[in-house]
């Protein structure tokens, strides 16, 4: 070795730079931590036991399957699918379906859901108790016609479903297409327009090219949001009760609290579940963001090499 | 001008007095162009001078504001009942569109799907062929573009001039009657340009009728059959390559080509 490598700079062991605050922080967390501890442990108010029972109940099981699960997928569904004919609409050249699509999310976005299930269970019942379905106006017009008939093909009764999960499904479900439609229209917009192109110039027509070519793709940046609005509509169909819907968790959980005087075993029934139904969802949005970022992300090893070989294979036997 | 040495039967592009504006830019201003069966027809042109424009044109991904367009002896975009024109529904464009392949300056692949789901998807969705018969075709198609190996990877994990031949196969799967491209080399590294010219030669080759927007002087003077060199929406020169690019007439011609020439040079 000559002097010249024995002047050149070695290995660095620099002393690392200090976070005293973070040491703070910590110390901060840590009593107020020790304190909810010490709560939850000396106030026998907060009776554990009681809130487990009251989780395992069947009317509480029964209204977290059929109330708030049931509530959040069919209003999820109903949003979901609403929403992107919504977004398609507010995409459109047709300035009429453009219009309707406006009015519309304009309309349920500026309405808090707690009055629109109120509405929708109380309001329209009390409006029509009988909807007739049938020829628009139809009555009218039989009765200048003097037709025996009135034009009405069949009939239903608005209260028999007024205090059902379905009509707060229905409210809910009109609600989240509002912000669907918002969710759904960012993400066809974020498509390069090249791909819609690609796909007319092989012949596809403006149906598939949207169904097959730019939905798929769209659906990268749809499905974290409607994650989040899932998880969020989890939540709200504790609002089912406007609708008079009983049939639901928070109702059914708290209800035992208050009838034992133990309000808070009640709501802590309510929130553990609450708690597991959101976790697991959290979970499932992770394989889904997963499986429509395909294409996207690094290449996936070992399935691709597979699939390959299997494809050469099949070709070589042609 | 030289006459084109491919010239049987009637043109499959019959192109007459095209004019084209967006808002107040006319981009062109009445096009004649024929382009017969086989031939390699090569566009040229400083950029903004309505090349680009007029081969979507051709396949309606424009629409045109005068003139007509035929392919085939079929009226693109509008059907002529009794003199008076009727524009086409989406579906039936589409239709016209079937037997016109394109390949875009941005490759424009399906990333969502494979590169054999890229070629094997017009064919089945579109046309509603056999699958097992497309299957087949699209893996000699690959194989023709020298991607035989790349059938289940995903575009994002090719290069861009890989993209480019699946771009190629993918138009090709069609079994179309006419070949455009829109500057199927411009997006590429200069070292990817040969693998995605060489695919086209042998297309040229093969008898493809092709129309090409491109730079690429080598290419259009020793594949082509005829070449336009338009500015400002006309065309200012056209004829066999020998003549438009190794003798041209207009002046402006000679600076667009002195231009080209000197950054092939350098670059």
């Amino acid at each position: 070795m000559t002097t010249q490598t024995m002047d050149r700079p070695g290995e660095i062991n620099a002393r690392p730079v200090r976070h005293p605050g973070r040491w703070v922080a910590v110390a901060i967390i840590a009593i107020v931590a020790a304190m909810m501890i010490s709560s939850l442990v000396t106030n026998p108010k907060w009776d554990f036991g009681y809130a487990f029972q009251i989780m395992q109940q069947s009317s509480v099981i029964n209204g977290l399957w059929m109330g708030t699960i049931l509530g959040t997928v069919g209003s999820m569904i109903l949003g979901v699918v609403l929403g992107v004919i919504l977004a398609v609409m507010r995409l459109s050249d047709n300035f009429v379906l453009r219009g309707v699509a406006f009015v519309y999310t304009w309309f349920f976005r500026a309405m808090p859901r707690y009055v629109l299930l109120a509405i929708m269970a109380s309001g329209v019942g009390y409006l029509y108790n009988k909807f007739d379905i049938g020829v628009p106006f139809g009555q009218q017009i039989a009765k200048s016609l003097g037709l025996s008939s009135d034009l009405t093909f069949f009939q239903f009764n608005w209260n028999d479903y007024s205090s059902t999960v379905w009509i707060g499904i229905l409210g809910l479900g009109l609600s989240e297409a509002a912000y669907m439609a918002e969710i759904a229209r960012a993400g066809i917009l974020s498509v390069d327009k090249g791909q819609a192109e690609a796909a007319q110039a092989l012949g596809m027509s403006p149906g598939m090219t949207m169904t097959r070519i730019v939905l798929p793709q769209a659906m990268r940046v749809i499905v974290p949001p409607t994650g989040n609005e899932t998880i969020a509509m989890v939540k709200d169909t504790s609002l089912f009760i406007a609708a008079n819907v009983i049939t639901e968790l928070y109702y059914q959980s708290t209800l035992f609290g208050s009838k034992a005087f133990k309000i808070m075993p009640g709501f802590v029934a309510a929130t553990l579940w609450y708690l597991i139904v959101c976790s697991i969802l959290m979970v499932g949005q992770s394989y889904l963001e997963k499986y429509y970022g395909r294409g996207f992300g690094a290449p996936t090893g070992k399935k691709r090499k597979k699939a390959e070989q299997k494809i050469i294979a099949a070709g070589a036997d042609h | 001008m030289s006459t084109p040495t491919l010239r049987t039967g009637e043109p499959l592009v019959h192109a007459v007095n095209v004019s084209k504006s967006f808002h107040d830019n006319h981009v062109l201003r009445g096009i004649d162009l024929d382009v017969y069966p086989g031939q390699v027809v090569v566009l040229l042109g400083p950029s903004g001078s309505g090349k680009t424009t007029f081969i979507r044109c051709i396949n309606q991904l424009e629409t045109i504001d005068g003139g007509r367009i035929f392919v085939d002896g079929e009226l693109m975009g509008y059907a002529d009942k009794g003199g008076v024109l009727h524009r086409l529904k989406d579906k039936e464009i589409a239709a016209q569109r079937r037997d016109i392949g394109m390949v875009f300056q941005r490759f424009n692949l399906f990333p969502h799907k494979t590169v054999l789901e890229n070629v094997m998807e017009a064919p089945i969705k579109v046309k509603g062929e056999n699958r097992k018969v497309v299957e087949e075709r699209a893996i000699a198609l690959l194989g023709r573009v020298g991607l035989a190996d790349k059938p289940a990877a995903y575009p994002g994990q090719l290069s861009g001039g890989q993209q480019q031949r699946v771009a190629i196969a993918r138009a090709l799967a069609m079994q179309p009657k006419l070949m455009l491209f829109d500057e199927p080399t411009s997006a590429l590294d200069p070292e990817l340009v040969g693998e995605v010219l060489a695919v086209m030669r042998e297309l040229a080759a093969s008898g493809m009728t092709m129309i090409v927007v491109t730079h690429e002087m080598g290419f259009a003077k020793e594949v082509s059959d005829h070449v336009v060199f338009m500015d400002g929406g006309v065309v200012v020169e056209e004829g066999h390559p020998n003549d438009v690019i190794g003798n041209p007439q207009h002046e402006r011609t000679k600076l667009f080509l002195r231009r080209v020439l000197a950054e092939d040079e350098s670059g």
